[in-house]
């Protein structure tokens, strides 16, 4: 039952990753109809660094996913906050509040943001693709910040003041220090969370104006290149980077936690 | 302190639900000129496009096979990696499960396209062994779009079941097996009802989203995937008829709502670890 187990495992993994590699190999590939087998070439990175539309998308997905990150990590951990140390009334709302953002398809929100934005002249582009991705990561700035909350004792906080400090002055030597790695963690995630939406994005991009996954898709719409495989390929090593970095944060917060 | 947050989701996700709401009622859009007139005629439009039954038909088919599928995949996978291992492996093991998780969800089924195509890896495997074979024509059908959306959500199912699995008492196998239990009974009395609320708030977590799925069905399934997704789009980047587009947006969202409230109790648990 034990091997069955593990070889089912291993197949599981292995159907995760195959498409995957399959397109990271593509993007060596010197054939553009993919034709197999493979003739090894590095053409297609050299042919994507002179894709000024390409490239362009690239750079906005970046400041969008920068922007975000900034702006949701703020916001985020200040309700968090006041939601995880707070005792008011009507505080369960607020937290069934951060849920409609998560459960409801992107397709419905994406379309509703289109039609709120262009009605009342906020229009599209990448300032509206902000807002909307802002809202999107808000809820999981706000768990992630909050989950660190919980496991950071008040005491402490209480013990600075006994000793002499300002409630502020507390706040900012005792509680943020032990919060950075969750706000940190937070911060990746609204990263990664914009670095990868497409549905918002798609809807609110102006004509001109995209991010990647938009780019790419309208790429794919109109038949492939191995370009698109070069950039994804790229796009996938920096999501990795960023879940690793994230994984390696929690980790070591919640190995801090233990040996509190 | 709280007004930055929820200021940015009214404006973000409140306000441009209720504006849609508004929107599902118009006879024409407000950017047309002319007075604005009111209609329910948006939410009838079920009744007089009789094809419209058939593509939500297929959406909900669609999410029934992937949500199938991934409880048939997931749920042996994370009563082996809840049981079968242990320790730093079962940490490896977990992660490379999660990580597929964080990559662009686009480029994913995108890369499907490379393996499902005539030509493409599995063709060309199929085509070393049986050389005079035809070509096997899988991608733009629906199992491809299947296939691509089970990769997409197949690692929540596992979370989930995972969660609800981890948790079962070994001394409560241990006892059963002692007791002369065989491994179908244990699993059918023991395991599958303890690991029930996974599967469920897996279920919901998947199929919610599948039947909202737009690019999917555009990439995988080609001129076959036209789904409820496909068609609301059109309203509003093809037809451009808001009005329209907004109604049958918020057919979805009622009928994604229900769901939510017939499973609300599975839900509950862990809204959050499964998020």
């Amino acid at each position: 039952m034990r091997t069955l187990g593990i070889g089912w495992l291993m197949v599981v993994v292995g159907f995760l990753y195959l498409p995957i590699s399959v397109m990271m190999l593509m993007s060596f590939n010197a054939s553009p109809f993919y034709t197999l087998p493979i003739e090894w070439t590095g053409h297609w990175f050299a042919q994507l660094a002179q894709n000024e539309r390409l490239l362009d998308a690239g750079r906005n997905s970046l400041l969008v996913a920068t922007v975000t990150a900034v702006i949701a990590t703020i916001c985020g951990t200040t309700a968090a906050l006041v939601l995880g140390r707070g005792t008011f009334r009507g505080k369960r709302l607020f937290q069934i509040l951060l849920l409609p953002p998560m459960a409801i398809p992107w397709l419905i929100i994406g379309t509703a943001m289109l039609v709120f934005f262009h009605w009342s002249g906020i229009g599209r582009g990448l300032h509206a693709m902000i807002l909307g991705h802002v809202a999107l990561s808000l809820p999981y700035v706000v768990l992630v910040v909050g989950t660190g909350i919980q496991t950071l004792k008040p005491e402490l906080e209480e013990a600075a003041m006994s000793l002499g400090s300002t409630p502020a002055h507390a706040f900012f030597a005792v509680t943020l220090p032990g919060l950075m790695q969750s706000i940190i963690a937070a911060g990746l995630f609204a990263f990664a969370v914009s670095l990868d939406q497409f549905v918002v994005s798609y809807f609110l991009a102006k004509p001109g104006v995209t991010t990647l996954p938009v780019e790419i898709y309208s790429s794919i719409r109109k038949g492939f290149t191995p370009e698109i495989n070069a950039i994804s390929t790229l796009l996938l090593g920096v999501s990795m980077v960023l879940v690793l970095a994230f994984a390696w944060l929690s980790n070591l917060g919640s190995a801090a936690h233990e040996r509190r | 302190m709280l007004l930055p947050t929820y200021g940015i989701l009214a404006i973000s996700v409140f306000l441009p639900l209720a504006v849609m709401a508004f929107f599902s009622i118009l006879k024409r859009s407000p950017f047309d000129p002319g007075p604005l007139t009111f209609t329910i005629d948006n939410y009838l439009v079920f009744a007089r496009r009789p094809y419209l039954i058939d593509v939500a038909w297929t959406s909900i088919q669609l999410g029934l096979w992937t949500t199938g599928a991934c409880v048939a995949i997931g749920l042996p996978a994370a009563l082996a990696l809840a049981k079968a291992t242990r320790g730093q492996s079962q940490k490896i093991l977990f992660f490379l499960i999660i990580l597929p998780f964080w990559s662009n969800g686009l480029v994913r089924i995108f890369s499907w396209t490379m393996v499902l195509r005539d030509g493409g890896v599995l063709d060309y495997a199929y085509h070393q062994l049986f050389p005079s074979a035809a070509p096997l024509g899988l991608l733009y059908s629906f199992p491809a779009i299947v296939i691509g959306l089970v990769h997409a959500y197949l690692p929540y199912m596992i979370l989930t079941c995972y969660l609800s699995v981890s948790a079962i008492d070994d001394q409560f196998l241990e006892a059963a097996r002692s007791l002369g239990a065989r491994w179908p009974t244990l699993f059918l009395k023991i395991i599958l009802p303890l690991a029930m609320p996974g599967i469920v708030a897996g279920s919901v977590l998947i199929f919610v989203p599948v039947i909202g799925s737009f690019m999917e069905p555009r990439i995988l399934g080609g001129k076959t995937g036209v789904t409820m997704g496909t068609v609301i789009e059109d309203q509003f980047t093809q037809a451009f008829n808001w009005p329209l587009g907004s109604a049958m947006s918020f057919v979805m969202l009622g009928f994604i709502l229900v769901l939510f409230g017939t499973f609300a109790g599975a839900l509950k648990t862990r809204p959050v670890a499964a998020a």
